[in-house]
């Protein structure tokens, strides 16, 4: 089936009610071609999203999809994944779900390393709440809740996942379509925990972090000379703080996914029709 | 001599306390003996006392008493924690040499039988056997044939070595020599042995067995007294049949884990106690929303906020019923016993994947912690059924498909169930979510859709009313116009305060009540009775006021919120007077 498989089938029959140019229109086009390219259906692949104007792309994908509570897609991802490896699953969220409510689940993610994919569509605002500061938001930026701006340093989310342990790190922009979705292609078929930042422009919200800001200022690491298998190269791209990436930046090619490692690789949604065999044992044991 | 034999162990956590009197236990139980056993636990694990009690007979026990026959006091403390248990004939057994013990005290009538435990132990291999120097004197003091007690000490170490072994069963043999050689008293004690074969577990223990008879192959938690033996028992044991346990970072990310493993289609539980279940209130709503079948444990322990985390209450019944932002319909499964906990634990996974809800399993912390003998028969497993529901597949996903050939995961239906289609399921790709939907799972804020979800959700409710069998464990005189409803672990202590009550004269009617959502209907009970008594571990009562609110009844209350369960003989006081009040 899976050769027959075209990108649009991953497109459910729902209009997005995103505004006209937000940058997830792009995000989630380069998601799905990245699935079909992948040899991925529908009716194989888990979409999970939080909360958000991100996380409605779990409506407008055809998948199998839930749509949870702000922050917390991530722990669902893994749950999905662990009780059944054959699917291929997808989480996405925001900058504000991914690494402010989320940002526990994110370092956990990370480092339990399960076989998934993770994209944020990072705005650098919180959109779906009409215009307040994010943790990726700009120190100056001024916001309705931070008339001076935050007065914080943002987050670096790719220092964060190093930090962690990440086995895969990459970055893309959403209008960049086929950057886009080779990157976003390359974390489906790393073997483990594959995390893509995604610069997803908030049109209405943000007239900071524009397209035309990234245009000008994005620089592809495929055309530098990075090498995204070597640490060294992978820490200083992240710490720099002067310029925005795009490409993998780092990835393990040592990476062995936490259903390898902990021998969670059955589907678990069959059960016996009675107790297990052997489950008279269990009480043995209390003699 | 009473018919029941009370003996405890005590000292400073990190004495081994636990270790010991479990061997103790287990010797009993292995010498065909029923047992009951309750923990005095501080939550430290350095200093802090801490006693680990056994009661045993020949007959069943399902609780504890306030009389305590024989202590092994490691420290003076345990001395004055329990002087209220002691009576006269006590027997303390203690070790004059060590320090701190050396000017103890043996109150008035009681017998202080003075063992230098740590000596002894040293002559047999190593000091750290003392606890069990002190086991093999308590076997001399009641005459318990200490074969039974070389059984649990193979069962303990037998791991690690036939020397440790041996070294132990020394240890235990120089405790009773000593005994017998230093002290010519005649004891009361001569606790027989027969032929039975019992299993000794408590009630997390149960739960952990439950979910993997009932074919639970996720178990996501984070530890937390007292839920965390259900983790400790499931992990390494889950793993035998195909399932796998992960310790998440908080209670959030759990209850999510388990979701997402319940939405591919796993049989899949948590485990938490109260401060847990609050983290856990975010992502109940969404679990009840998008339908998915999920069974959480709620431990109970005192609260609010941290309590009194290793303590005994029956405080969290309104967050269960309650909690949640919105309407939620759940159902809310209490044992009230340890066998129990294992059977209610198979029927929250049935009941989590018949109507597609979250379970809510309950037992507190009296229930969870403390061990009791069983026939192996009780958990007899071929006794399991397993029910998932209306689960389609690839060949019967089409009846329930709209034109366009879309799955409809929230079919509006009679009963109020939907078809399941787990992922994988060919033509079944679909959306859940904690938002309001329509059919196929897509959002809607439309007003007739939203009454028309609302309402199937509900009638969930209304089929297991009345498919399923929601009635109480019933007790005592059935005609006797005094009417005792409980709930949760209170029921051991109640049942054996029924025969005390008896003796006294006072008859009784007993409802032990192991379904909090949905309930019995109690409203012909409270007819045919002149008094309803409602007993509970909370300080409001807060099951009696769900059951004046049931039966627009006013009822009389029995609390107790010290943090300690309740015990017979002192149950049986607090009904009488409250009866007669
Ligand atoms: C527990 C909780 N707190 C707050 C909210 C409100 N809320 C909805 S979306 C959102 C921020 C979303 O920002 P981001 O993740 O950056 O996504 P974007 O909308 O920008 O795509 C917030 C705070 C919520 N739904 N749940
Ligand atoms: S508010 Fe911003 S992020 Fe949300 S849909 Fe509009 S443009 Fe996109």
């Amino acid at each position: 089936m899976s050769s027959e498989i075209r990108f649009t089938d991953f497109k459910s029959d729902k209009q997005p009610t995103w505004c006209p140019g937000c940058g997830d229109f792009g995000t989630m086009n380069g998601m799905m071609k990245a699935l079909a390219n992948t040899g991925n259906d529908p009716d194989n692949t888990f979409v999970v999203a939080g909360i958000g104007c991100s996380g409605k792309i779990g409506t407008y994908m055809h998948s199998y999809a839930l749509h949870g509570v702000h922050g917390r897609a991530l722990p669902v991802g893994a749950g999905v994944k662990l009780a059944n490896p054959d699917l291929e699953v997808m989480v996405a969220g925001g900058d504000g779900d991914g690494y402010s409510i989320g940002a526990g689940h994110f370092v956990h993610a990370v480092r339990r390393n399960v076989d998934m994919t993770y994209v944020v569509m990072d705005n650098r605002i919180y959109g779906l709440t009409k215009g307040q500061a994010s943790p990726t938001s700009r120190e100056d930026f001024e916001t309705s809740t931070t008339p001076d701006g935050p007065q914080q340093p943002p987050v670096n989310p790719m220092a964060l996942a190093l930090a962690s342990g990440a086995t895969f790190i990459a970055q893309s922009f959403s209008t960049d379509a086929q950057r886009h979705a080779e990157i976003v292609q390359k974390a489906i078929e790393h073997d483990g925990f594959g995390f893509v930042n995604v610069f997803s422009p908030c049109v209405t919200f943000n007239d900071v972090d524009t397209y035309d800001y990234f245009r000008d200022s994005l620089v592809d690491l495929a055309e530098e000379d990075h090498d995204p298998t070597d640490y060294d190269d992978a820490k200083d791209a992240i710490l720099d703080g002067n310029k925005e990436y795009q490409g993998v930046i780092w990835q393990n090619e040592e990476s062995v996914p936490y259903g390898e490692k902990h021998g969670v690789t059955e589907d678990m949604s069959q059960v016996d029709e009675g107790a297990p065999e052997g489950a008279m044992d269990l009480v043995r044991e209390f003699y | 001599m009473p018919a029941d034999f009370n003996w405890a162990i005590g000292g400073e956590a990190g004495d081994g306390i636990d270790s010991t009197g479990k061997i103790f236990a287990q010797a009993l139980s292995r010498a065909g003996r029923h047992v009951f056993t309750s923990k005095d636990f501080a939550s430290r694990i350095r200093g802090g006392y801490t006693a680990y009690k056994v009661r045993t007979a020949v007959d069943p026990v399902q609780s504890v008493v306030d009389r305590l026959d024989v202590l092994i006091a490691l420290t003076p403390r345990t001395i004055e924690e329990n002087l209220d248990e002691l009576h006269e004939g006590s027997v303390i057994i203690y070790d004059g040499e060590r320090t701190t013990m050396e000017d103890v005290e043996i109150p008035e009538g009681m017998i202080g039988l003075e063992v230098p435990l740590k000596r002894l132990a040293e002559e047999a291999g190593g000091a750290i056997m003392r606890n069990v120097v002190a086991l093999g004197a308590a076997c001399e003091v009641a005459e318990f044939p200490i074969e039974n007690l070389d059984s649990a000490l193979e069962k303990r170490f037998g791991s690690k070595g036939q020397q440790l072994v041996d070294n132990n069963k020394e240890a235990a043999r120089k405790g009773q020599d000593y005994v017998d050689e230093e002290y010519d008293h005649e004891f009361d004690y001569d606790l027989e042995t027969t032929d039975e074969d019992y299993v000794l577990l408590n009630g997390d223990e149960a739960i952990g067995m439950g979910a993997i008879a009932a074919g639970c192959k996720f178990y996501a938690g984070y530890p937390i007294t007292p839920a965390t033996d259900v983790m400790e028992y499931l992990t390494g044991r889950i793993e035998n049949f195909g399932g796998h346990v992960v310790q998440a970072e908080d209670e959030l990310s759990a209850i999510n884990l388990a979701l997402g493993a319940a939405r591919a289609g796993a049989r899949s539980m948590t485990a938490t106690s109260g401060p847990g279940i609050d983290l856990m209130t975010e992502t109940f709503g969404l679990v009840a929303t998008s339908e998915t079948p999920l069974v959480i444990c709620d431990v109970m322990r005192s609260g609010p906020s941290t309590g009194m985390p290793t303590k005994q209450e029956q405080g969290d019944l309104d967050m269960l019923l309650y909690g949640g932002h919105g309407e939620i319909p759940r159902f809310v499964l209490a044992p009230t016993t340890i066998s129990e906990c294992f059977w209610k634990t198979v029927e929250a996974f049935n009941l989590a994947e018949k109507y597609q809800t979250p379970v809510y399993l309950t037992a507190d912390l009296s229930l969870a912690v403390t061990e009791q003998t069983f026939s192996p028969e009780e958990f007899d497993m071929d006794e399991v059924e397993i029910d998932r529901g209306k689960v389609v597949d690839d060949d019967t996903i089409s009846e329930w498909q709209n034109e366009k050939g879309q799955f409809k995961p929230h079919a509006i239906t009679d009963d109020g169930v939907s078809p399941r289609a787990f992922p994988g399921t060919v033509d079944g790709a679909h959306m859940t979510t904690g938002l309001e939907h329509d059919e196929l799972g897509r959002r809607t804020e439309d007003t007739d859709l939203r009454v028309e979800q609302v309402d199937k959700r509900n009638r969930k409710v209304e089929t297991a009313r009345s498919e399923e069998d929601w009635s109480p464990r019933e007790f005592g005189d059935p005609d006797s116009e005094n009417l005792v409803v409980s709930w949760g672990s209170n029921e051991g202590a109640m049942v054996e305060a029924i025969d005390l009550l008896e003796e006294e004269g006072v008859d009784v009617r007993f409802l032990s009540i192991p379904y909090m959502f949905p309930r019995f209907d109690l409203n012909e009970a409270f007819e045919d009775a002149e008094e309803v008594v409602v007993v509970e571990c909370n300080a409001t009562g807060q099951f009696a006021d769900v059951v004046e609110h049931d039966t627009l009844t006013r009822v009389k209350r029995v609390n107790k919120y010290n943090g300690v369960r309740f015990k017979a003989d002192e149950l049986a006081e607090d009904i009488k007077q409250t009866l007669e009040a």
